[in-house]
């Protein structure tokens, strides 16, 4: 569904990718880990084509991202995209959040995106919310209206980055739950995350970074009780200490 | 004492006349201050553009802009729209388009910061869902751009209102010109000029106020 082969991004002289490859499968979910500054926002990134990349190539469901004639807008409304910080328009309630690209890009008549909108608010149980303002909402309400607006579009795989990080503590599992139900209604998932639970729960693949580079590639059993690389180790002596 | 003299009652007689000005000067604000914003979010959105020639285009014609005096850039459309488009439009209009381009120059760096006052994250987000630049731009950005800087725009249409007085060089008959031609016809100078020296400043500071009670509202919310 996604492969990335052999990708390579630099910032000027300096490289933030350094040939990453890697292959997710439909229905899997990848979680994505590392240190910051380890390239796990940009590799995302570069999947739905937000970030360019010099060398490589990116393939979501066969169709190549970096190509000219790759209609990238009608690629990205077909990816679904979870921001750290949410994102949401701040000068538009929350029904209006999750209808405007149903009608603009979709083509959905404001009635159908209207629907399809209450639908999935009330999946990720703030159907009450919907006429409110994103500034009333909590950070994690705000965060399932993104996911929201990401799966109103019928995405064939949504991307995540660091969803609950921007999250005060009580509300990171309101979030993480909506994420692990989708995962186990077989949604394809990048995940650029801090939360191991999670990766623990649902994880098909786990990909860990360190200065631009995919250190390891396991699957969840080998990444936390047999890690073959000594950062990998390092890393993860850190995180699950307490 | 020059006061003594005063004489109401030129004030009284004159004010159709000069209602008559007030009313060109409120419609040249108004015309100009739409075509300045207009015209001026064009420009911002040109120099943000990624193509370099647009915003090389955009940051000569507001560099130039803001470099000449005003009272020039009036004479200019006064004396060349007509030769341009080989008949009189009047002086009406050729002061709303002399204002227009003038107040386009200034709009456009205030909208550009608007725009950059927007997290490039928000376009990220729109341009995630499929949205086009273009689409990302009218429905998330300029709203956010627009309603951040309505105070500061708001604030140079109370500039734009107190320099259509301007016109005064071309004859057109705004507040200013009336009143200019009341007090030398009826040798009322000092009556005149104490009037309409009260009116700008009423309008001028109503309207000041109302801004900032806006503004204060924002910051509370």
């Amino acid at each position: 569904m996604i492969e990335l082969k052999n990708v390579s991004k630099w910032y000027g002289k300096f490289q933030v990718l350094d040939n990453c490859s890697v292959k997710v499968e439909k229905s899997d979910v990848m979680v994505v880990c590392g240190p910051s500054g380890s390239g796990k926002s940009t590799l995302i990134k570069c999947i739905n084509g937000l970030e360019p990349f010099q060398q490589g190539e990116i393939f979501v469901d066969g169709i190549k991202v970096n190509d000219k004639n790759t209609n990238l807008n009608h690629l990205r409304s077909k990816i679904g995209m979870v921001f750290q910080n949410f994102e949401l328009y701040p000068h538009m309630n929350v029904l209006k959040n999750i209808s405007l690209s149903q009608i603009k890009v979709l083509k959905r008549s404001e009635d159908e995106a209207n629907e399809k909108s209450m639908q999935l608010l009330e999946r990720v149980g703030l159907k009450e919310q919907y006429k409110k303002f994103p500034s009333q909402l909590s950070g994690g309400q705000q965060q399932r209206v993104a996911i929201a607006r990401a799966l109103a579009m019928d995405p064939i795989a949504m991307l995540f980055d660091e969803p609950t990080s921007a999250l005060d503590p009580e509300m990171i599992n309101e979030v993480l739950d909506v994420m692990i139900e989708l995962a186990q209604d077989g949604m394809t998932m990048a995940v650029v995350t801090h939360e191991m639970g999670f990766a623990k729960k649902v994880a098909d693949k786990i990909l860990f970074m360190d200065e631009g580079r995919i250190e390891e590639t396991a699957d969840k059993m080998n990444f936390f009780d047999n890690p073959k690389s000594e950062r990998t180790k390092l890393f993860l002596s850190k995180i699950l200490t307490h | 004492m020059i006061l003594e003299n005063f004489d109401f009652d030129v004030i009284l007689g004159s004010l159709p006349f000069l209602m008559k000005g007030l009313k060109v000067s409120f419609y040249l604000t108004f015309l100009a201050l739409i075509g300045g914003i207009v015209f001026g979010t064009l420009l911002a959105l040109m120099r943000v553009s990624k193509f370099k020639i647009l915003s090389y285009i955009s940051m000569t014609y507001v560099n130039f802009l803001r470099s000449m005096p005003l009272i020039l850039v009036i004479f200019w459309f006064f004396f060349l729209v007509p030769l341009v488009i080989g008949r009189p439009i009047g002086g009406f209009y050729s002061a709303v388009i002399a204002f227009t381009m003038f107040e386009a120059a200034y709009y456009s760096e205030i909208i550009r910061a608007g725009l950059l006052s927007v997290s490039k994250n928000q376009i990220a987000a729109a341009r995630a869902t499929g949205l086009s630049y273009s689409q990302s731009m009218i429905h998330v950005i300029l709203p956010q751009a627009f309603r951040n800087m309505v105070p500061i725009l708001l604030t140079q249409a109370v500039i734009l209102f107190q320099d259509t007085s301007l016109v005064y060089v071309v004859s057109l008959r705004d507040f200013m010109t009336t009143s200019v031609i009341v007090a030398q016809s009826q040798s009322r100078l000092v009556e005149m000029y104490i009037f309409a020296a009260l009116v700008y400043f009423i309008i001028c500071f109503a309207f000041s106020f109302m801004i900032k009670k806006l503004q204060n509202k924002r910051e509370a919310q």
